[in-house]
């Protein structure tokens, strides 16, 4: 066989076009650049309207204030700001961490368990419906003014979105692949480390980058009652001062960093499901 | 002769809502080791069924099955069955490499005395150099390559394709049939090979087995006389037209 010519298919099928590998990879570079610097642009575009319009409308700073007041709390109170993002990053990232993880082990059990998912699944939708702000004072009055209520509505918030993506994703495997799997006369074990793992882990992925943003929302919902710490209890005392610049910037804080979290989950996508088409080579 | 599959009065019948089917009945079949069988019939003649019933991925409704002289599940167990899919069913999480070996990973991971290594079957079937390419840069061809690959890597005395090729453009069927041959000259296993197209059944077997449908029996065991080594050419000539003829007027009646 591979002494045969295979003009349309085979690895000497690649012939060596440097000027099109070039043009190639340009292609590539600029379509690259442009993806990072188009954002950047209109941000800068952004900020300039909004610092003008606060000028010549003369809007005043407790209304919204102009963005050069917002950079000059940001820089000013740094310190302050980051001792209160701390917290809200324990929370966020703790609980998104056992909310996913619990949300993992029920999908696993739901596959191989039907009926616990008939059982279950009814009340983690019911569960689900519950606005955010109802859960808060309920986590609160159960568990205390701590961390604990704030990573509670952290998980809960990061339990539903991978509960229902993970069992997808462990189920929804190919039938031939499983027919793969018994011919290779594999275990229970092998098939579900060595199918439905991986084919589970897009699944997962895209509510890992969902729950990443929603896990801090969470915890700034919980500081919200009662919290002396924390992003969220910086919002509640600079709405109440009309300290707008101060509100502003502590929203700055919150967002960069949901975004960052954003990122790493991203990143490990990346890095993890290279194999996906969609995520390309 | 020594036989590797032996079906006797293999009957199955699957129970839907909408009743019950009846997709073989009373098949009964020798086939002898190292050969080459073609199994040829109308879409739903069973055809797909009676591989799986010889894979023990289906359990026969009535009749007796031996594979390589035990029972499927065995000859299974013991690593002597490769089965290659209509759609090839790689996983697209592993490379190509990382394909071929899956059979040494998992359910022990025995081969069998006189298999090949890995990288020796990805030479044979021409893809050496794409070792570490994931399944979605590959083209249909290639991954059919890989499953077939795979599905030797455990050195089985028995394989079972399920019409590899359907999906396939004619030049890329036209060049794996012949490689294909090449493939079963130098292993010596036992080929069942399942197709819809009277040309490849008819270029591939040394035998062609027909099945006609609802119920799925045996119509007719048409042996092949053209010579061997067989070239893409041969399907020009007299006896392999007479021959595609044939078929093609008891497959009507089918
Ligand atoms: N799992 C199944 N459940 C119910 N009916 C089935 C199943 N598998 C096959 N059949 C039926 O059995 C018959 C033969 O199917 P199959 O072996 O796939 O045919 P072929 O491969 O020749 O096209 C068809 O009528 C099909 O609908
Ligand atoms: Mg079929």
């Amino acid at each position: 066989m591979a002494n045969q010519a295979e003009p349309v298919t085979m690895a000497s099928a690649f012939t060596e076009d440097a000027e099109a590998q070039a043009r190639f990879l340009a292609r590539k570079r600029y379509l690259a650049w442009r993806g990072r610097l188009l954002p950047v642009a209109a941000v800068i575009v952004f900020l300039l309207v909004w610092w003008q319009a606060v000028k010549i409308f003369d809007i005043q700073p407790f209304i919204a204030p102009s963005p050069v007041a917002v950079g000059q709390v940001l820089y000013d109170r740094f310190d302050m700001l980051m001792a209160n993002l701390l917290p809200t990053a324990i929370e966020a990232v703790s609980g998104f961490i056992l909310g996913n993880l619990a949300a993992i082990t029920l999908a696993t059990a739901f596959v191989y368990r039907k009926t616990m998912e008939e059982a279950l699944f009814p009340i983690a939708v019911m569960v689900n419906t519950i606005p955010v702000v109802a859960k808060a004072p309920i986590l609160v009055l159960l568990l205390g003014n701590g961390m604990e209520p704030k990573i509670a509505i952290a998980a809960i918030i990061c339990f539903f979105p991978t509960l229902v993506n993970m069992t997808r994703g462990l189920r929804d495997v190919r039938a031939e692949q499983l027919e793969l799997m018994r011919i290779l006369s594999a275990t229970p074990r092998e098939v579900f480390m060595r199918i439905r793992v991986p084919n589970a882990l897009p699944y997962l992925f895209s509510a890992l980058k969902i729950a990443a943003s929603t896990a801090v929302i969470g915890a700034i919902v919980g500081e919200w009652i009662g919290s002396t710490k924390g992003i969220g209890a910086l919002i509640i005392q600079s709405t109440y001062n009309f300290d707008s610049p101060l509100l502003y910037a502590t929203i700055v804080v919150g967002s960069t960093f949901s975004a960052l979290f954003f990122g790493v989950i991203s990143l490990a996508e990346k890095r993890l499901l290279r194999w996906n088409v969609t995520h390309g080579v | 002769m020594a036989v590797a599959v032996q079906c006797e009065r293999i009957t199955v019948r699957f129970t839907t809502e909408r009743g019950t089917v009846t997709a073989l009945e009373n098949i009964d079949l020798a086939i002898p080791r190292g050969s080459f069988l073609t199994l040829l019939g109308p879409s739903g003649c069973g055809k797909s069924t009676l591989l799986r019933v010889m894979a023990d991925l289906i359990e026969p409704s009535g009749g007796r099955i031996s594979v390589l002289g035990d029972a499927p599940a065995t000859a299974r167990l013991n690593r002597e069955i490769g089965f290659v899919f209509q759609d090839a069913a790689l996983l697209p999480w592993r490379t190509v490499l990382e394909n071929v070996t899956l059979p040494l990973e998992v359910g022990g991971g025995k081969a069998l005395p006189g298999a090949r290594s890995p990288q020796d079957l990805l030479a044979l079937v021409g893809l050496t150099g794409w070792e570490q390419a994931y399944p979605h840069e590959l083209s249909g061809g290639m991954r059919q390559r890989v499953a077939i690959a795979r599905a030797l890597v455990s050195g089985p005395r028995l394989l079972l394709m399920d019409e590899p090729f359907g999906a396939l453009d004619e030049i890329t069927r036209d060049r794996l049939n012949e490689e294909l041959l090449q493939v079963w000259e130098s292993t010596g296993t036992t080929i069942v090979f399942v197709t819809h197209s009277i040309y490849e059944a008819a270029f591939l077997g040394q035998k062609v087995l027909l099945l006609a449908a609802r119920p799925g029996r045996v119509r007719e065991l048409v042996p092949v006389t053209l010579p061997t080594p067989r070239r893409l050419a041969m399907r020009e000539t007299p006896e392999f037209v007479a021959l595609a003829g044939h078929l093609r007027r008891v497959l009507e009646t089918c």
